[in-house]
């Protein structure tokens, strides 16, 4: 079974990717440009994402605005706990991207914020001057790899994606998330998988309700909501790949330039 | 004769530097004094009406309307009758305002700092602001894409909030909705008036 899965994940890496282990930063900036990036199941796509439009209306939309009324001090917990507990992701990504300095720091962030800052409840690395914590996932070291993003794919439930990301999620579970490997994987008798589904599910709901204002600006001003969002999860994407949030870095000037007024 | 001449072209010459110096506007407190502007208007006793009603001007006066409008279309652009342009741009105009206006008019008293500047060219200069954190949200970064073209009315071609483009978001937006009609502009030109007329 096992084997199965690794044979059909590399078959479909191979699909996807443009083997290029030399890729520079213009390169990855262009393969991973949002309107290079093509929609080849829109009607899938379309129907899921309505689906997704349902559920965040009945389930996570009144959940987020109720999780919204909570204290400040509460919120902030919560959040910082999920960070914390995203070192484990973070960490190996950033040796998988040669980042080792920052695997190093993302360590001692992990280790000060779980025992001092009580199991993440408070960031206190951050007050000790560590850098700002930057999430890495599987995807973003595929695209470092030279692996092309492939087709924009909207699961249900679980939102946007591109080809390349949904096959780097799966790594997570085997045996690249250690917190899946403590809570679902292994049976330590301290966690349990309610522990891990359960911390997914509230990742949802913070992230909704830290976007709370945004969501609907976007949705209430959108004439086409599916187009927006896809626009804005695959710019969000090119930034996290690209390690950025330089605007004149990640934007291509050209089609300004040729507008007078 | 020559020397007063000299000394005449001299002065001419640093009144003309003097003054062009006065005129132009940095982009930083073009941005600073508009977001100043919004958020008096925002704070102020208007009714939500006249809030957006001022939002409007202030938008008017502020914003390149019509070089958002045609990045918007991105190379769909090339393709317009002089019929349409002028159309689209009368749509596209009143589309920007109302979503402009009512997207702004749910905020009360926003609180933006304006932090650095950055110019990219001749053309344009990117404004780094945060709007500061509230009890609801925290604090969010916004850059300005200023088009500063015409040093004397420099105008907002864009916002990047949180490294995301709304002028791009638009456009690729607007994409879809003209691909969806097999290129038909048209298509795009009725969205954006039952918009505006809803």
């Amino acid at each position: 079974m096992f084997k199965k899965i690794i044979i059909i994940l590399f078959s479909t890496l191979a699909l996807i990717s443009n083997a290029n282990s030399g890729s520079d930063g213009e390169l990855l900036l262009k393969k991973n440009d949002p309107t290079q990036i093509k929609d080849c199941w829109e009607g899938f796509n379309r129907a899921s994402f309505s689906l997704n439009q349902g559920l965040d209306k009945v389930i996570f939309k009144p959940v987020a605005k109720a999780y919204r009324t909570l204290p400040t001090p509460i919120r902030s917990g919560v959040s910082n706990s999920l960070d914390n507990l995203s070192n484990v992701v973070t960490i190996p990504n950033n040796i998988l991207q040669g980042e080792i300095k920052k695997a190093g720091i993302n360590t001692g962030r992990f280790i000060v914020n779980t025992t001092i800052g009580v199991l993440g409840l408070f960031d206190v690395a951050q007050r000790m001057g560590f850098p700002e914590y930057e999430k890495e996932d599987y995807g973003q070291s595929l695209a470092l790899g030279g692996v092309g993003p492939g087709c924009y794919l909207v699961l249900p439930v679980l939102g946007p994606r591109t080809a390349r990301d949904t096959v780097a999620s799966t790594l997570n579970f085997l045996g690249g998330d250690a917190w899946y490997n403590v809570t679902v994987k292994n049976d330590t008798h301290h966690f349990s998988d309610f522990d891990y589904w359960a911390s997914k599910g509230t990742s949802g709901i913070d992230f909704r309700a830290k976007n709370y204002d945004s969501i609907e600006n976007l949705q209430k001003n959108s004439l086409d909501f599916y187009a927006s969002v896809k626009s804005v999860y695959l710019q969000d994407r090119q930034q996290k790949i690209l390690n950025s949030n330089e605007v004149i870095e990640s934007m291509d000037d050209s089609d300004w330039e040729e507008i007078e007024n | 004769m020559v020397k007063k001449l000299t000394i005449l072209f001299l002065s001419l010459f640093i009144n003309i530097s003097l003054i062009n110096s006065v005129l132009s506007i940095e982009a930083d407190i073009f941005v600073q004094s508009t977001v100043n502007r919004a958020a008096d208007t925002l704070g102020g006793d208007l009714s939500k009406e006249e809030r957006i009603e001022e939002l409007k001007k202030i938008a008017k006066e502020t914003v390149d309307i019509y070089g958002i409008g045609m990045y918007s279309l991105g190379s769909h652009r090339k393709k317009l009758s002089e019929d349409q342009k002028k159309t689209y741009k009368m749509v596209f105009e009143n589309y920007f305002l109302k979503s402009f206006s009512s997207r702004l008019a749910e905020y009360s008293n926003p609180v933006i700092e304006v932090n650095s500047k950055e110019k990219i060219n001749e053309n344009y200069t990117i404004v780094s602001s945060t709007l500061v954190a509230t009890e609801k949200r925290p604090a969010i970064k916004i850059e300005w894409r200023i088009y500063t073209k015409n040093k004397d009315k420099p105008l907002i071609r864009d916002l990047i909030i949180e490294g995301l483009s709304l002028a791009r978001t638009q456009k690729e937006e607007f994409n879809s909705i003209i691909l969806a009609a097999n290129g038909d502009i048209n298509s795009l030109i009725n969205n954006l008036k039952n918009f505006s007329n809803e």
